[in-house]
């Protein structure tokens, strides 16, 4: 049992590092910011969990599992929050290339936004792509 | 057996901290290095995960809480500051 | 603001852009979930789930709830503890999935990979689903949230591996798709009754398929 249960940390810790690899390899090769992005939230989210349980199962110890599983809760809670904001303000400001887009349909909604004054009810969306 | 484990494991670590730090370095905006920071970050916490494994206590737990409830306030601040530059 | 006839959305809006600066403080009775989560932290930092602890828990939650007050959440009243369960097993397989693409796009694909960004205008009118629905796209493969238009409920969404018209569309349909799952799982009666409404007879088979 022992050994079975050496093993299986051994395999989650492997794999949850793989997972901080991946998210590297990923920053590298990707053409623009939106799809590093990607790379920068999904792959952690995993290793996380996987390091987490490996901690937990190395430990033998029921008493961490609620701190490991706040910390899991928490990354799932803010990891979406950073991605958006970064990728938000990098699609307005200009700051992500748009070679590599095959379609943007938010492209008519920020121009026509940008272009009014910067109070007052917007109402773009639904007449506006019709 | 252990051992073994924590070779790999550094070396796929050391890899993915060169990689953030490439892009560190080489990102056009300032945005791509905010990004890779944050990973930067996560990659401290999964190191100090094993950290914590090999020498069996649990004195870094809650750095690696803090690390994940609160690693995402630095991007979005710079985010916000980013776009407040044009907007303003 | 001038305010018309008042639907939902209008509503939203005109939350939107209240400057008066008086907030609506939220009741007891809205703010449980919040209390029980702080409680939760409280006990968990300090890995001790005494009654002693739980006890100075609520007090410090209720000092932390009093001191910063948060606009309060609108939950819907309808919970089912068994979509919940299924949507969360389902969402743990989609974050290895959503892995997996990430890794074979990055080391096959690299520099050719090509994307798109698509708007996704969602059957709701709930700020919490919203919410959840694009946190949960945000895990899951393929996608992330770029913007939101709270006044119609429309997410614009980052979509990796795009490349026909063809991929759009069923990008599309896998958000519908997570929609209706998260209103099976904690929309209102309303807007459960309407996704049966669409689905019809169909709601069984899904349900099977999962």
């Amino acid at each position: 049992m022992e050994v079975f249960l050496d093993i299986l940390v051994a395999v989650l810790l492997i794999l949850g590092c793989l997972m901080s690899l991946i998210a590297g390899i990923g920053l590298l090769t990707f053409p623009d910011m939106l799809t590093r992005m990607h790379a920068a939230t999904k792959p952690q989210v995993l290793g996380f969990l996987l390091i987490f349980i490996g901690l937990a199962i190395h430990l033998r110890s029921w008493a961490v599992i609620p701190v490991l599983a706040l910390a899991w809760g928490m990354q799932l809670l803010t990891a979406p929050v950073s991605a958006h904001m970064i990728g938000r303000s990098g699609y307005r400001t200009k700051h992500a290339a748009k070679d590599s887009l095959y379609a943007d349909e938010l492209k008519l909604v920020v121009d026509k936004v940008s272009s009014m004054p910067a109070t007052g009810v917007i109402e773009v969306p639904e007449e506006e792509k019709k | 057996m252990i051992e073994i484990v924590m070779w790999i494991c550094g070396i796929m670590l050391g890899l993915a901290s060169i990689a953030c730090v490439i892009r560190v370095a080489k990102g056009p905006s300032i945005l791509d290095r905010v990004l890779a920071l944050d990973v930067m970050l996560l990659i401290i916490s999964v190191a100090l995960c094993l950290e914590m494994i090999y020498n069996k206590h649990t004195d870094f737990l809650l750095f690696v809480v803090a690390a994940c409830t609160l690693g995402f306030i630095g991007s979005v601040t710079v985010s916000r500051y980013v776009s407040d530059q044009r907007n303003a | 603001m001038p305010t018309k006839n008042m639907q939902p959305r209008d509503q939203r809006i005109d939350d939107a852009l209240d400057t008066s600066g008086v907030r609506h403080r939220a009741t007891l009775k809205q703010e449980w979930p919040l209390l029980a989560l702080l409680i939760f932290v409280w006990c968990a930092l300090w890995q001790d789930f005494s009654p002693a602890n739980l006890i100075f828990g609520v007090i410090v939650s209720l000092v932390i709830v009093t001191l910063f007050p948060l606009p309060p959440v609108v939950l819907s009243g309808r919970i089912n503890i068994w979509y919940c369960v299924q949507i969360f097993i389902w969402f743990i397989g989609q974050v290895f999935v959503a892995s997996y693409q990430v890794a074979r796009l990055a080391i096959f694909r690299g520099k050719k990979t090509r994307s798109g960004v698509i708007a996704v205008p969602l059957r709701t009118d709930s700020d919490l689903i919203v919410t959840t629905v694009g946190h949960v796209l945000t895990l899951i493969p393929g996608s992330f949230v770029i913007d939101v238009d709270r006044s119609s409920s429309t997410l614009y969404l980052h979509y990796i591996n795009i490349e026909s018209k063809q991929d759009m569309e069923r990008a599309r349909e896998a958000v519908r798709d997570i929609e209706r799952r998260m209103i099976m799982a904690i929309g209102s009666h309303g807007e459960f009754d309407a996704i049966k409404h669409e689905c019809g007879p169909n709601l069984m088979r899904m349900k099977g398929k999962k």
